[in-house]
């Protein structure tokens, strides 16, 4: 088994712990904010999905997990009622891509074109590592659904869309959250929706086994802050879905990123004085940040966070 | 009864139906900031270094010894930022209270308040509805509510954009909520503010403001545009002091003659009790030398300079 095999699908232990966090999915409640414009909010557990209705139909932003499919597309039908056109993965773990092939069955749409029963066929984007990471097989893991797999994917730096009467880009943000990270802007109704690059209250999750990088995790926050523009006050305007958690604006992205920054710099500043990780850990670098962004749940502890910037930035290094 | 009795019973009826089942303050109109209290901390701003009498923990004492204030100059996303709710009516602005009345009803359901600086608005609702969920955005002023108890409203404040205690570095989080009690003594209106934060307070921080109507001012506007004002060494900069190593935390002991211990500020620092631990000043001042005199007639705007004897 490749390297990168092992590496795919220990993402997916991974997020199996993230699993063994969250509730009995038959217990959990879907929550719909309206966020702006035709883009709205769906938080169950997982990720957080953005949905964008009008009149050509839905789009979708990631999925959660399979088995809360039906109660999100429940959620969808009470918004609108026309066809799925298109499923955007931000990333490839399972809490934000679990529920596209249940989706995609409900949705009842063949792959790609031919269809000729009038329903629109059902896209599935995302940059193409991840369409990479999810169809790498490893061993005692069951391969990941042929019908949720993001066969509509993009290569280049970004990929425009219309749909319902708005211009949506998906911009890769390289070596970010992962190495296949897509930041959504829905041009019209203003709002952004960031993948786990971004997460209020909790320390983003570097994957720095399948790419990511605190160097690419700041380089995506500067993007999106450059993406978003603040109404009166430096608040509203552009809002912001976050990968997790509540609706944000760019104001709570500037400080989420000077976080990343500041932790980043006090590593980087320990490193040129030759410590090892362990030292650094024991320097509790980020500990004047760890009662904002850790609590009893959080998937990304204050060490984790910590050993992530300092093997990005040894990795940077070699 | 007579039928001049019956009409003045009547009459008493119709007053009393007409008057609120609790009782209402009217806080509307202009009013203007008293500065007596806390004002070389509200006026000039509080000194780099200086967290006594604030119940911080270890984290907030860390944010704030690494603060930069380079960090508004060079994150333009920062120049335009009004205060949070919590602090704001600790600022230097005016105030216009405006009653929002519901036309069918005729009853009063918010206060709406506009501050000069930044233009920051804030209504406090008196409808009973209820707060925003955990999801929703969060906002400098916050979501109000509020409820009479006799003349004194006491007002709940959730979904605060993270800001901060004082202005040089101490934070305050987005998970911070406070509450007010809003008392009007004829034309003087104080506001006692109870700040809870569970990730920078290990105690509630009470603070109060005064108020004096001020019918003649007019407010303007107040229209921020930010810019970078310095250019950034590189695209990811964000200033910052590294741990222990800001050189003007010991600026404030060494201007006041105050030990460093005091300065460092916690739950302790904020009783009276303290004083007999502190003892007397390591190095006292033979006179002021700094915001002397500050607030009274012949230094009006606390000004740090040495005033010269009368």
């Amino acid at each position: 088994m490749s390297f990168l095999r092992k590496t795919a699908w220990a993402a997916f232990a991974l997020a199996g712990c993230l699993a063994a966090q969250q509730p009995d999915f038959d217990k959990v409640e879907m929550q719909v904010q309206h966020v702006q414009g035709g883009v709205y909010m769906i938080t169950g557990a997982g990720g957080n999905t953005a949905v964008q209705v009008g009149n050509d139909g839905v789009l979708i932003v990631d999925t959660q997990f399979a088995p809360l499919a039906q109660k999100l597309m429940t959620e969808i039908r009470k918004l609108n009622r026309g066809p799925v056109l298109f499923i955007v993965n931000t990333h490839f773990h399972p809490d934000h891509v679990g529920g596209n092939a249940a989706l995609a069955q409900m949705i009842g749409a063949a792959r790609g074109p031919g269809r000729s029963d009038g329903v629109a066929p059902l896209k599935i984007v995302a940059h193409e590592n991840v369409l990479n990471r999810l169809t790498q097989k490893v061993v005692n893991q069951p391969p990941f659904p042929d019908q949720g797999l993001p066969v509509d994917e993009y290569f280049t730096p970004f990929k425009d869309l219309h749909i319902n009467g708005e211009a949506v880009f998906l911009y890769h943000e390289p070596n970010a959250h992962t190495d296949g990270d897509s930041v959504v802007l829905f041009r019209g109704s203003d709002v952004v929706a960031t993948g786990d690059i971004f997460t209020p209250g909790a320390y983003p999750f570097v994957d720095v086994e399948h790419g990511g990088s605190v160097q690419g995790e700041i380089a995506a926050l500067d993007h999106i802050l450059e993406l978003t523009v603040p109404s009166k006050t430096q608040e509203g305007g552009t809002y912001v879905i976050p990968g997790h958690g509540r609706i944000c604006d760019e104001a709570d992205v500037v400080e989420f990123r000077d976080m990343v920054v500041i932790i980043r710099d006090r590593i980087q500043n320990l490193l040129k004085k030759e410590m090892t990780l362990d030292q650094i850990k024991a320097a509790r670098p980020s500990r004047d940040y760890d009662t904002e962004y850790v609590g009893p749940n959080s998937f990304v502890q204050a060490d984790q966070f910590v050993e992530a910037i300092y093997k990005s930035l040894t990795k940077k290094s070699k | 009864m007579t039928r001049r009795g019956g009409f003045f019973a009547s009459l008493a009826a119709f007053t009393i139906a007409l008057t609120p089942v609790h009782a209402q303050v009217d806080f509307s109109g202009a009013w203007a900031p008293l500065f007596h209290e806390d004002l070389p901390e509200r006026l000039p701003g509080p000194e780099l270094g200086d967290y006594m009498g604030i119940p911080i923990n270890d984290a907030a004492r860390l944010r704030a010894d690494s603060y930069d204030a380079d960090r508004i100059s060079v994150v333009s996303e920062y120049q335009c930022r009004p205060h949070g709710g919590d602090y704001s009516m600790r600022g230097l602005s005016n105030m216009r209270i405006d009653a929002i009345i519901d036309p069918v009803t005729e009853q009063l359901v918010a206060w709406h308040t506009r501050m000069g600086f930044q233009e920051m608005e804030r209504t406090i609702w008196l409808d009973d509805r209820p707060h925003p969920g955990p999801l929703a955005p969060h906002t400098w002023q916050g979501f109000s509510t509020a409820r009479w108890d006799g003349n004194m409203m006491n007002v709940y404040t959730t979904h605060l954009k993270e800001s901060y205690m004082r202005r040089n570095g101490l934070p305050r989080s987005d998970r911070a909520t406070f509450t007010e009690h809003w008392v009007r003594h004829g034309n003087y209106l104080t506001v006692t503010t109870l700040i809870t934060d569970p990730v920078f307070l290990t105690e509630p921080l009470v603070r109060s403001q005064s108020w004096v109507l001020d019918p003649g001012q007019r407010m303007g506007r107040d229209i921020c545009e930010y810019n970078q004002e310095v250019p950034k060494p590189r695209p990811d900069y964000v200033p910052s002091h590294m741990p222990d190593t800001n050189p003007f935390l010991k600026e404030v002991s060494d201007w006041y003659g105050l030990p460093s211990p005091v300065l460092r500020g916690g739950a302790e620092t904020m009783y009276p009790e303290y004083r007999q631990k502190i003892g007397k000043p390591e190095r006292p001042k033979e006179k002021c030398d700094r915001y002397c005199n500050c607030g009274a007639l012949d230094n009006p705007t606390c000004s740090a300079a040495p005033r010269s004897p009368r």
